[in-house]
């Protein structure tokens, strides 16, 4: 693999994350991240529409007109997940019922809108859809990151497996409650973008108002 | 009557759109920065809602239901799967529709909204409302009723998002947290408020 796929697979995974970093997709992060295997569903599915769109846009881009290009890559990524939603019905009953909307909404999720808009619609087919796993695997990544907290804190179990054995169940732990409604994501996230920064102090916004210190005067 | 009025609070307070499904939520963190803004959205997506949410349940009932083309002699076919890409092309159409009327008849709204408009297709808070709707099987009084109201309800949450947003410029966040960090976490604590609604029995 040449460097520069490389660079466009690892890439979004930390040093220019879709959630952390460009703000994108976040809508269904949040929703359905209570459980790991939901999440890893969810991510799946998002990392199959991100590729595709990107890789079936990319090779129509010259063919496409560009006052229409929205609604062209509105039915593109509309009809894979029809695709993807027919699929998780028919082999992942349970779990599309409770993914419920939200397979819908991978359609608004602007990873995969904003993948096609800023990468695919000028590059070759095959960088797309490097582009587009990237993208879906740092999308991924934080809801497993998510995911694993809001089920290990909240339910004491990943993947169903229990591992923190809960009181009502003849074990120690208390579990949290709090983890398995919708604010508790807000608040892992928020705690995540904090740990991504401090780490990589390149990703820090700039204050937009700066309180005066003592040394100032 | 009284039933329509409980589901009316229920999308606007038990179960907001933003703040318990976190519908439209890349809008809700980019263009809360400023209060008049997030009104001029909260209001747009108001109106498209209120539009969208009824026309797709329309869609819903005479085009797309098992059974639902018996006036045209299909009585056998059923287009369900078809459902998503119906509702996004209705309201891509509705909202490019509205912005066409709007810019012909009321110059100074669509100056107000400016880009919002278009941005709104995009929006996961309209496509969510009529996936909401084709979930829980709403007629089409009930569509109307949910689609203003729960586009009212995404209206006040983003007008006090970005109230408090507008005041937290002035404190002193810890480097990291800066900017998207906070806004996370004031929207989790927004979230944790909401909650409070849910105790309330109609």
């Amino acid at each position: 693999m040449s460097q520069t796929r490389k660079k466009l697979l690892v890439d979004p995974l930390v040093d220019n994350n879709p959630i952390a970093l460009q703000v994108l997709g976040i809508c269904s992060a949040l929703a359905v991240t209570s459980s790991l295997k939901v999440s890893l569903v969810m991510a799946l599915a998002v990392i199959a529409v991100t590729a595709f769109s990107s890789l079936f846009i990319s090779i129509l881009r010259n063919h496409i007109p560009n006052s229409i290009r929205i609604i062209v890559q509105m039915t593109i990524i509309a009809s894979l997940v029809i695709v993807v939603d027919q699929i998780l019905k028919a082999y992942a009953y349970e779990i599309s019922k409770t993914l419920s909307v939200f397979v819908g909404l991978i359609i608004t999720n602007c990873i995969v809108m904003g993948r096609a808009e800023a990468f695919a619609m000028n590059n070759s087919p095959v960088d797309s859809f490097f582009d587009g796993v990237g993208n879906g695997l740092g999308y991924g990544l934080l809801l497993m990151c998510v995911g694993f907290f809001r089920e290990l804190f909240g339910a004491g179990s990943l993947f169903g497996v229990v591992i923190l054995q809960p009181l009502s169940e003849g074990g120690w732990y208390i579990p949290n409650g709090l983890l398995l409604l919708p604010p508790s994501a807000f608040f892992i996230i928020g705690f995540l973008i904090w740990g991504l920064r401090s780490w990589k102090k390149s990703q820090v916004e700039s204050p937009e108002y700066k309180i005066q210190t003592v040394e100032d005067h | 009557m009284e039933n329509l009025i409980s589901l009316a609070v229920k999308a606007i307070f038990v179960e907001n759109l933003a703040l318990s499904f976190f519908l439209g939520m890349c809008t809700f963190i980019a263009v809360s920065k400023k209060i008049t803004t997030a009104i001029g959205l909260g209001i747009s997506v108001m109106i498209v809602q209120a539009i969208t949410v009824p026309a797709n349940n329309l869609i819903l009932t005479y085009l797309l239901k098992p059974g639902a083309l018996g006036w045209a002699g299909f009585s056998e076919v059923d287009l369900t799967f078809l459902g998503l890409i119906s509702y996004i092309g209705v309201i891509a159409a509705l909202v490019q529709i509205l912005e066409m009327v709007l810019d012909k008849y009321f110059p100074p709204l669509y100056n107000a909204l400016g880009i919002f408009l278009p941005l709104i297709t995009v929006n996961c808070a309209i496509l969510g409302g009529s996936l909401f709707m084709v979930e829980r099987d709403y007629n089409f009084s009930e569509s109307l009723t949910y689609g203003i109201s729960s586009g009212f309800g995404w209206a006040l949450a983003i007008t006090a998002m970005a109230g408090v947003r507008e005041k937290l410029k002035y404190s002193d966040i810890p480097e990291g947290l800066q900017g998207l960090g906070i806004t996370f976490i004031t929207a989790g604590l927004m979230s944790m408020a909401f909650m409070s609604f849910s105790g309330v029995k109609l």
